[in-house]
C-alpha cells in the first residue's frame, strides 16, 4: 500500500494537518503536500479512468507531465474539470472527484469496453458505425460522446466568482524554469546588469537537483538553491517569480506566462490567475527534461509509476508508493530510486536493467545496500487490476517466456530522459537527435529568430540535454552570460557529474514482445494508445508523425504528449524502419501546460467587456426608460417605452409626436470631421461622389462616400465652416472606419496635398429638434435668430440658444422642419434639458432609432447599412443627382465602369407597398420566373427595410427590384420566409410622404 | 505578436498598437485606365513567401501610416520607413539583398 | 478493396489485426496522366475522387509536398453549414452538404458527419434584419435554416448566456443539418477511395515548376522527375500564389494565418455549433469532448502557421462572455493554418490563362465544410469545361466587378 512514512519530506511541514475530501471521503494531509501526495498518504491510488477502455488510473507522474491523475475540483460556480493532482497544491476544504467513470470510481460501467479492446482498436471508429446512416448522428455517437470527454461539464449557468488579471513585463531577459539551471542563467544574466525576469512553474525552486542531490559550489544542492534565490533578491534588476509557467513562445520575443495566484488559497484576495505578456530580448528556456515510461505489457496498471516520481513523493513528501518496489531501467538513474527507497526503509525486491552490462556506480552502490540487480532482464508482464500485484520477469532480448514472478506493490520504470524542447519549437526552433542519450535535442544553428532575425531563445541545462550536475550549471552559466551580453571571466559554479554507464534504448520490452503483450503496452495512458495501435497504424499506410497521431489520437491527451510523444515516434520509426530523425515530431505548439480561458480573457468580462461609449445624454437616457439597441460601442436608445408601454406602441407614438408637434434625437453619436486646409475641397472632391469645393460657407450638402471598390459605404451631410474648413458628417458606426479612410488616403496617396482632418465626434453633443414646432421651441430658448429667412434650408449658423453655445445646421432627415443643433459636449446635458423644459407645452417627445428609421424611410432616403450591405453602388438607389457628372475622378468612380457595375440590369431602388397595406418582411425576396442552373428560384429583387408607418397608417418598404424604376404600379410577388406563401406587393415611388418638401421648407 | 519600429515617432510597437495595411507601393489606377491596369491595381498582390513590403499604421501611437519590409515566412523585419515614398529606400534594399541573396519583389529586386 | 465495417473489425480481431490492408497505396509516379492534381488536401482529394467517379477519369495523380490531409484540412474547427446568403455560395455549400450526409457510406469510411445544427446568434439589430433577410434567401436556395427567437435559442444551447451586460442575444439563424466531421477522415476517406480507384497518391513530392508548350499544360517537374499531363488542377490552400506563379500567371491571392484552439475535453454540455459574429467568437464541442474554438485572421501576410495571440485572446473574451461557464476551462492546445483571401473573401474555381490548367483557392477562412461540393464542381469543370456549380466562381470576376460578397455589413444605422 502507499503510506505516509514516519519521517522525511523535505516540501511538507507535518506540524499542519490539512483537511480535504476525494470522491466524499474526507482525508488529511499536510501543509506543504500537493492533492497527489496527500491522495497517496492515504492510500488512494487509483484516481480515474482512462479515455477509451475506462481502465483503471493511477499517478504515474510527480509534475506537469502527469497524463492521468486528473480530478474535478471544487463545486458549483468554482467547479473546475481535469486538474491535474500533481500540480495541485493542498488546501484546507479542497474537494476533489474523481473523473470519467459511472457509477463510481471502483465500479466503472464504461470498463465494458476494455473488455472488447481486441476489437477497439487504433481507428476502429473509422471503420464501423457507417450503416445505417442515421444511428451515427442517434445512437453511436451519442455513446462515443457520453464515454468520452473527461472532466464534469460546469453547470449551464455557473459564474465564475473569481478575478484574472493581465500583466505586461518588459525584459531584456526572461528565464523560464526555477531549476538550478534556470537560477544560474538569471544569476549570471542579473550579474550582467541585464533586467531579469525568472519563473518557476510550481511553488518551489531548485528542480531535479533537490531531490537528486549533489554538491555545488561546496554546498548540497538545496543549500546553494537557498543562497542563490537570497543573491537574485538582493539584485534589483532581478524579479523572481514561482507558481507562474513559461506557456507559450511566439513571434519577436512575446512570451506568455501563466501565473497561479491563488489557486493554493482561494480564500485569498486578488486574482486567481494572471497572464503575464512578456515582451523579453532574451529568453532562456531551462525547463528541465522528462522521464519517459518503457512499454511493456500492464505499464498502465495503478502502481506503475515513472522512477523518478516514486523518489519524489518519499523525498519530498515522505510518502512510500508501495511496500515493495520493483525498479525497471534501462539506465543509471533509475538507481537512485532504489537507493532512496531502501535507504528510507522500504523493500525493493529487484531492479530489473535491461542492459546487458547494467550500470555503474549507483548500481555497485545498490548493490552495496543488498539490492539485487538483474541485468539484461526486462519486465513481461505486470500482474494486477486497480493495483500492481507483481511482475514476471523475462529476457528482454527475448519474446516474454517468464523466467520468475516477483510479488510488488509498486513498478519504478525509467526509460531515459526527454528534454523539454517545447518553449524552444513553439516558435520555429529545430530539433536534432541525439543517438547516444537518445533525446531530441535543440539544433543551436536553427533557433527561433526573432524581429532582428537573430536568435532569440537559448537552451540551458537538461532542456539542452545535458543531464549531469556540472555540465548543467556550466551550460546555463554560459546561456545566463550569453544572453546578457556578460564579459565576466567568472567561472560556473562547481559541481561533480555523477559517473553513469551509458542508457541503451529500450522501446518495447521484451524486444520481442508478442502481439498480446503489445497489445497490453500503453504509450499514451489517457488517451488508451498502445504499441500495437501505433502498429497497425503504420501497417495501414498513416507512415507520417501526424497521421498516426491523429489515427491513434497518440499524443492527443491532455498532456499533450510529454510522456507519450518519443515513445510512439521511435515505435513508429520501427514499425516503418525508418530512423527516428526521418519520421520527425508533430509540431510542439502552445500552451505547455494547459491554462484557464478565465486568465485569457483577463479583466474585460461582463460590463466592460467591451466598455460602452456613451453620448453627455446618456444618463438621461437611461433614467427614463430607454429601450438600446447596440450601433458601434455606442448604444443607442431604439424607444423610449413608458410604463406599460410596448416597443411597438412607443415606436408608434414617437413618429406620430414628432409629425405632429416636436420630437428631439440625441445625435451626438454621428460622427464629425473636421477637414481643413488648402486643398480640403479638392480632397472631399475625391472622397465624396459629390461635387464638395464648390459648396459656399455657411452651407450644406448631403455628401455620398464610396470605396475604391465602387461601392457606397457612408454618407452624411457635409457644412462649409469657411473657405479652408469642412465639417463632415459621418453615419454613427462610420465616424471611426471614415477617420481612418481619409488619413490613409491623405498620408499614403495625396501626401503632398495640404489637409488635415480630425475626428471631433466626442466634443460636441448634437440634438436633432425636429417637428412642426421646431422653430417655435428654439424661439423659446432665444438667442439666435432661426428663422427661415436667417437659416434657409441646408445651411448652417454659430450663435447661442438659451446661453448655450450652439452651431444649428437646418437639415432634415425626417422630412419635417429640422435643427440639428451642435454645443460642446459638456452643455450637452443641460441643453438636453433645457430643450425639454422649453418644449413641455409641445409635448416633446424624446425618439429613438426606430421612429427614426420610420421618419427617413416614409420620405424614402436611404440608409447606410439597410439600403447598402457593401454590395451596392450609389447608381442602385437612384442617387445619381449626388454623382458629379463634372469631376473626372473620386474614389469608386473607375470601380463603377466596370462590366458588372455599369450594367443595367442590376436592380435598382423602389418603393414597395403590399396589396392589403400589410408589412413586407424584412429581407424577403421577390421571386421570378424558374430555377437557375443550380436549382435554386430565381429572384427579381428584394426588401432593404420595412416598416409600419404610422403616419401613412399602411406598411411600406424600400427594395430593389430588377429594372424597377420603369415598373411603377406593377405588383411583384414577394416570397415568404416559409418558402410557399407569396405576399404581391406594388412597386411605387419611394418617397411615401409629402414628395413636395411642404413640411420641412417652412 | 509582431514588433515594429514606428519611423515616425520612434517607439517599438507592439502589434496590438499597429493596423496592417497590405501591400506597399501600389500605383493607383483611376478613371482613364484599362481593366486589366484597374484590377491589378485593386486586387494584384504580390504575397510573397518572404521579403515583403507593406503597409501600416501607428493606429494606437502616433497614427501615421508608415511601410515596413518584412520575411513573411521568418518574419524577420529588415526596416521600416516612411509611407510618403512610391519606392523604397535604397540603403534598405541594399540590406536585403545583402540578407537574402537573390530576392525579388516586383521592380525593386 | 476490403470493406470495412464492424465484422470486419471482428474478424480481425481474432488474428491480431494483421489484415488490414493500407488504406491507400504507397505510389510512385507513372510518366505521365491524365490529369494531375496538386495537393492531396480535401479539396484535391475530392476532386480526383469526383473525377474518378463522375467522369470515369482515374488516369489521375494527386501530388502532394508533404503528407495528405496535412495542410488546413487537418487544421480547421471542422463546421460544416450551408446558410450563405449568395446564390452561388448557398449552391455550393448546400451541394457539399448534401454530399456529407452520405459521405461516410459513399467511400465506405466513417467521417462522423453530424448534422448536430449550427446556430449564429444575432446580437444587433441589424443582425436580425441580416439573418431574416438569409433565411429568405435560403428558402429560395433549397437550403433549411429558420430565424429563431432568444428562448429557443436558449433551449438549444442551454449554456448559453442570453442576457449578456453588453450583447443580449436576440435570435439567431438556426440550420439543423448543419453540423461537424471528422476532418482527417474526409482526407482518409477521399484518399483511400481514389487510391481504390487505381489512382496515385504520392506524398512527400513538391511540385517544382509547371511545364507548357504553346501556351498549354504538359506536366509538372516535381522532386520526383516530371511528370506529364493533359490537365493540371491546382488545388493548395496557403500557397496558392506560389504554385500558380510556377505556371505563369497571378492570382487575386493573399495567404494569412488563421488561428484555433481547442479545450481540454469535458463531458458532453454542447450538441451544436454555436457563432457569434458581432463578438467574433465560435465554438462546438467535439465528440472526444474539447470545446474547439475559431479565432480570427493575422491582417498581415505570414506563411508560419501560427499568428498573434491577441487574436486568441480576443476570441476566448467573446466566447467567456457568450458561454460564462466555460471561464474555468482550460485551453489546450491552439495552431494555425494559412489561409488563402481573395478581394470579395469567396473562392476562385477557374479556368486561368494556362490552358489546361484548372485553379481551385482562396476558401479563406470556410473551405472545410465545401470540400464534397468544391471537388463536385471542380472535377465537371476540368472534365467538361464548364460547372454550374462554379460558374460564378471564375477569375474574370475580379475584373468585371462581379463579386460573391458575403459580408453584407458595409455599415451600421444611424
Amino acid at each position: 500500500m502507499s503510506t505516509r512514512l514516519a519521517s522525511g519530506g523535505r516540501l511538507t511541514n507535518r506540524s499542519k494537518q490539512i483537511e480535504f475530501s476525494f470522491d466524499g471521503k474526507r482525508l488529511t494531509g499536510f501543509e506543504g503536500d500537493t492533492l497527489a501526495s496527500a491522495l497517496l498518504a492515504n492510500d488512494q491510488m487509483m484516481l480515474g479512468r482512462s479515455f477509451k477502455y475506462h481502465r483503471p488510473r493511477g499517478l504515474v507522474a510527480s509534475g506537469s507531465e502527469e497524463p492521468n491523475a486528473l480530478v474535478n475540483l471544487g463545486k458549483g460556480d468554482t467547479h473546475e474539470p481535469n486538474q491535474r493532482a500533481t500540480t495541485t497544491e493542498l488546501f484546507s476544504g479542497l474537494e476533489a472527484t474523481s473523473q470519467n467513470h459511472w457509477p463510481n470510481l471502483d465500479m466503472d460501467i464504461g470498463a465494458v469496453n476494455g473488455l472488447f479492446s481486441r476489437f477497439l482498436t487504433a481507428g476502429f471508429y473509422y471503420k464501423m458505425f457507417i450503416h445505417p446512416r442515421p444511428f451515427w448522428k442517434h445512437i453511436y455517437e451519442p455513446f462515443i460522446r457520453q464515454s468520452a470527454g473527461l472532466g464534469k461539464a460546469p453547470k449551464a449557468e455557473a459564474r465564475d466568482p473569481d478575478t484574472y488579471e493581465h500583466f505586461y513585463a518588459y525584459v531584456d531577459v526572461l528565464v523560464i524554469g526555477g531549476g538550478v539551471a534556470g537560477l544560474q542563467a538569471a544569476k549570471a544574466a542579473g550579474e550582467a546588469g541585464a533586467k531579469v525576469l525568472l519563473v518557476e512553474q510550481t511553488a518551489h525552486w531548485g528542480g531535479r537537483a533537490v531531490v537528486d542531490g549533489g554538491t555545488i559550489d561546496g554546498m548540497e544542492a538545496e543549500e546553494w538553491v537557498k543562497t542563490t534565490l537570497e543573491a537574485l533578491g538582493k539584485m534589483d534588476n532581478v524579479q523572481v517569480r514561482s507558481r507562474t509557467m513559461g506557456a507559450g513562445v511566439y513571434d519577436h520575443g512575446y512570451i506568455l506566462c501563466y501565473e497561479r495566484v491563488r489557486d493554493h488559497a482561494p480564500l485569498a484576495g486578488g486574482p486567481r490567475h494572471r497572464m503575464w505578456k512578456v515582451r523579453a530580448k532574451q529568453t532562456v528556456t531551462a525547463t528541465g527534461a522528462i522521464e519517459r515510461p518503457l512499454s511493456f505489457a500492464g505499464n498502465d496498471i495503478p502502481g506503475v509509476m515513472l522512477a523518478s516520481a516514486v523518489r519524489d513523493y518519499v523525498v519530498n513528501y515522505g510518502v512510500s508508493v508501495g511496500d515493495r518496489t520493483v525498479v525497471v531501467t534501462n539506465n543509471d538513474d533509475a538507481y537512485r530510486t532504489a537507493i532512496a527507497l531502501k535507504k528510507a526503509g522500504m523493500d525493493v525486491p529487484v531492479i530489473v536493467d535491461a542492459r546487458q552490462m547494467g550500470g555503474g556506480a549507483l548500481m555497485d552502490e545498490a548493490k552495496a545496500l543488498g539490492i539485487r540487480v538483474e541485468t539484461g532482464r526486462g519486465i513481461a508482464k505486470v500482474k494486477g487490476g486497480k493495483r500492481v500485484t507483481g511482475v514476471t520477469i523475462c529476457n528482454q532480448q527475448g519474446e516474454g517466456a517468464m523466467i520468475e514472478e516477483i510479488a510488488c506493490d509498486c513498478v519504478a520504470m525509467s526509460g531515459g530522459w526527454s528534454p523539454v524542447v517545447h518553449l524552444w519549437s513553439h516558435c520555429g526552433g529545430k530539433l536534432n537527435w541525439d543517438d547516444a542519450q537518445a533525446m531530441f535535442r535543440p539544433d543551436h544553428d536553427r533557433a527561433p529568430t526573432s524581429h532582428d532575425g537573430k536568435p532569440f531563445v537559448t537552451v540551458a541545462g537538461s532542456a539542452n540535454g545535458y543531464l549531469g550536475l556540472k555540465d548543467v550549471l556550466e551550460d546555463a552559466d554560459t546561456a545566463g552570460k550569453s544572453v546578457s551580453g556578460s564579459s565576466a571571466m567568472t567561472d560556473a559554479p562547481k559541481a561533480e557529474n555523477a559517473e553513469e554507464k551509458p542508457l541503451e534504448p529500450v522501446w518495447l520490452m521484451p524486444q520481442g514482445a508478442s502481439y498480446d503483450l503489445r497489445m497490453k503496452a500503453w504509450l499514451d495512458y489517457q488517451n488508451d494508445v498502445k504499441v500495437s495501435d501505433v502498429q497497425l497504424a503504420a501497417r495501414e499506410g498513416y507512415e507520417s508523425v501526424e497521421h498516426t497521431k491523429r489515427y491513434t489520437t497518440l499524443g492527443m491527451a491532455t498532456d499533450q504528449g510529454k510522456l507519450s510523444n518519443i515513445n510512439g515516434l521511435a515505435t513508429l520509426s520501427n514499425a516503418l524502419n525508418e530512423a527516428i530523425p526521418q519520421v520527425g515530431t508533430t509540431t510542439f505548439r502552445p500552451p505547455y501546460t494547459p491554462f484557464s480561458m478565465g486568465a485569457i480573457a483577463g479583466e474585460a468580462r461582463g460590463d466592460i467587456f467591451q466598455p460602452i461609449r456613451k453620448t453627455p445624454m446618456h444618463q438621461w437616457h437611461m433614467d427614463n426608460g430607454a429601450e438600446f439597441e447596440p450601433v458601434g460601442h455606442w448604444r443607442r436608445p431604439y424607444c423610449f417605452p413608458k410604463a406599460g408601454e410596448s416597443k411597438h406602441d412607443a415606436v408608434m407614438r414617437e413618429v406620430r409626436a414628432t409629425r405632429d408637434s416636436l420630437g428631439l434625437l440625441d445625435a451626438s453619436t454621428l460622427g464629425k470631421i473636421i477637414v481643413k486646409g488648402s486643398d480640403a475641397g479638392k480632397f472631399l472632391d475625391m472622397l465624396y461622389t459629390n461635387m464638395m469645393s464648390t459648396l459656399k460657407p455657411g452651407k450644406c450638402r448631403y455628401g455620398l462616400m464610396c470605396n475604391e471598390n465602387g461601392f457606397l459605404s457612408d454618407d452624411g451631410v457635409v457644412a462649409r465652416i469657411d473657405e479652408d474648413t469642412f465639417l463632415c458628417h459621418t453615419t454613427t458606426g462610420g465616424a471611426d472606419r471614415i477617420h481612418a479612410h481619409m488619413e490613409e488616403w491623405l498620408q499614403t496617396e495625396w501626401w503632398d496635398w495640404k489637409v488635415y482632418t480630425a475626428n471631433v465626434t466626442e466634443q460636441y453633443a448634437q440634438v436633432a429638434v425636429v417637428g412642426p414646432n421646431a422653430r417655435k421651441v428654439l424661439e423659446k430658448l432665444g438667442g439666435m435668430d432661426v428663422s427661415k429667412e436667417a437659416i434657409a434650408f441646408m445651411e448652417w449658423k454659430d450663435g447661442t440658444l438659451g446661453g448655450y453655445n450652439a452651431r444649428v445646421y437646418r437639415i432634415s432627415f425626417s422630412g419635417e422642419l429640422s435643427y440639428e443643433i451642435a454645443v460642446p459636449a459638456n452643455q450637452g446635458r443641460d441643453f438636453w434639458d433645457a430643450l425639454l423644459e422649453a418644449g413641455a407645452e409641445f409635448n416633446v417627445t424624446p425618439y429613438g432609432t426606430e421612429a427614426l428609421h420610420i421618419m427617413r424611410a416614409e420620405k424614402g432616403f436611404i440608409m447606410i447599412g439597410d439600403e447598402t450591405d457593401g454590395t451596392i453602388i450609389p447608381q442602385d438607389l437612384g442617387l445619381h443627382w449626388a454623382i458629379s457628372k463634372k469631376k473626372e475622378d473620386y474614389l469608386g468612380k473607375r470601380a463603377q465602369e466596370r462590366l458588372h457595375m455599369a450594367d443595367p440590369n442590376r436592380w435598382q431602388l423602389v418603393g414597395l407597398e403590399t396589396l392589403d397595406g400589410s408589412v413586407l418582411p424584412d429581407g424577403a425576396y421577390a421571386v421570378g420566373e424558374g430555377y437557375n442552373a443550380n436549382k435554386q428560384r430565381n429572384t427579381q429583387g428584394r426588401v432593404t427595410s420595412t416598416y409600419y408607418s404610422p403616419t401613412l397608417n399602411k406598411g411600406i418598404a424600400m427594395g430593389i427590384v430588377h429594372n424597377g424604376p420603369n415598373r411603377m404600379g406593377e405588383d411583384i410577388p414577394f416570397m415568404a420566409v416559409d418558402g410557399e406563401t407569396i405576399i404581391r406587393a406594388k412597386i411605387v415611388n419611394p418617397v411615401f410622404f409629402d414628395p413636395e418638401g411642404a413640411k420641412q421648407n417652412v | 505578436m509582431l514588433i515594429l519600429q514606428c519611423p515616425y515617432c520612434g517607439v517599438m510597437a507592439d502589434e496590438t498598437e499597429l493596423h496592417a495595411g497590405g501591400e506597399a507601393h501600389i500605383k493607383r489606377f483611376g478613371p482613364g485606365s484599362s481593366d486589366e491596369e484597374f484590377e491589378g491595381y485593386m486586387f494584384g498582390r504580390e504575397n510573397p513567401k518572404g521579403v515583403h513590403f507593406e503597409r501600416w499604421r501607428h493606429v494606437n501611437g502616433c497614427g501615421k501610416w508608415f511601410h515596413a519590409a518584412r520575411d513573411t515566412n521568418t518574419m524577420e523585419v529588415f526596416g521600416t520607413y516612411t509611407a510618403q515614398t512610391s519606392t523604397p529606400p535604397e540603403d534598405l534594399l541594399a540590406q536585403i539583398r545583402d540578407k537574402r541573396p537573390g530576392f525579388k519583389w516586383r521592380e525593386f529586386s | 478493396m476490403k470493406r470495412y465495417s464492424a465484422f470486419a473489425i471482428a474478424r480481425e480481431a481474432l488474428k491480431g489485426h494483421t489484415g488490414w490492408e493500407r488504406a491507400w497505396r504507397n505510389a510512385q509516379p507513372k510518366k505521365r496522366y491524365d490529369v494531375i492534381i496538386v495537393g492531396a488536401g480535401g479539396h484535391g482529394l475530392a476532386t480526383a475522387y469526383y473525377l474518378g467517379k463522375n467522369f470515369g477519369i482515374t488516369n489521375v495523380a494527386v501530388i502532394e509536398k508533404g503528407w495528405l490531409g496535412g495542410g488546413n484540412t487537418g487544421r480547421n474547427t471542422t463546421i460544416i453549414r450551408s446558410n450563405y446568403l449568395q446564390d452561388p455560395s448557398a449552391a455550393i455549400y448546400e451541394k457539399a452538404r448534401s454530399l456529407y450526409e452520405t459521405m461516410s457510406q459513399d467511400l465506405n469510411f466513417n467521417v462522423m458527419f453530424s448534422p448536430r445544427g449550427v446556430l449564429m446568434l444575432a446580437q444587433t439589430e441589424h443582425e436580425v434584419r441580416g439573418y431574416q433577410r438569409t433565411a429568405h434567401a435560403n428558402a429560395l436556395q433549397g437550403v433549411t435554416t429558420e430565424f429563431v427567437s432568444p428562448e429557443r435559442v436558449k433551449e438549444i444551447v442551454p449554456i448559453i448566456n442570453i442576457d449578456g451586460p453588453r450583447y443580449p442575444v436576440l435570435g439567431g439563424l438556426w440550420q439543423a443539418r448543419a453540423g461537424t466531421a471528422r476532418h482527417d477522415a474526409v482526407a482518409w476517406g477521399y484518399a483511400r477511395a481514389c487510391s481504390d480507384m487505381g489512382m496515385d497518391i504520392i506524398q512527400k513530392c513538391e511540385v517544382t515548376g509547371v511545364t507548357r508548350e504553346n501556351g498549354k499544360v504538359t506536366g509538372v517537374e516535381t522532386t520526383k522527375g516530371h511528370i506529364g499531363c493533359d490537365k493540371l488542377g491546382i488545388v493548395v490552400a496557403g500557397h496558392s500564389g506560389q504554385v500558380a506563379e510556377l505556371a505563369g500567371f497571378r492570382l487575386p491571392i493573399e495567404a494569412v494565418p488563421l488561428q484555433a484552439l481547442v479545450s481540454e475535453p469535458i463531458k458532453p454540455c454542447m450538441d451544436c455549433v454555436v457563432m457569434a459574429n458581432t463578438v467574433h467568437g465560435y465554438m462546438s464541442q467535439s465528440d472526444k469532448g474539447e470545446m474547439v474554438i475559431g479565432g480570427g485572421t493575422d491582417g498581415y501576410n505570414g506563411f508560419t502557421q501560427r499568428g498573434s495571440f491577441h487574436h486568441v485572446e480576443e476570441t476566448v473574451r467573446a466566447l467567456v462572455e457568450t458561454f460564462p461557464m466555460i471561464s474555468r476551462l482550460k485551453m489546450l492546445r491552439q495552431w494555425g493554418g494559412i489561409v488563402d483571401m481573395t478581394g470579395d473573401r469567396s473562392p476562385i474555381l477557374s479556368k486561368t490563362p494556362v490552358e489546361g490548367v484548372f485553379i481551385n483557392c482562396g476558401w479563406g477562412t470556410g473551405g472545410f465544410k465545401a470540400i464534397p461540393g468544391s471537388g463536385w464542381g471542380f472535377a465537371e469543370l476540368m472534365a467538361t469545361g464548364h460547372s454550374p456549380l462554379t460558374a460564378d466562381f471564375g477569375l474574370n470576376r475580379f475584373r468585371e466587378g462581379r463579386f460573391i460578397d458575403e459580408s453584407v455589413a458595409a455599415g451600421v444605422a444611424h
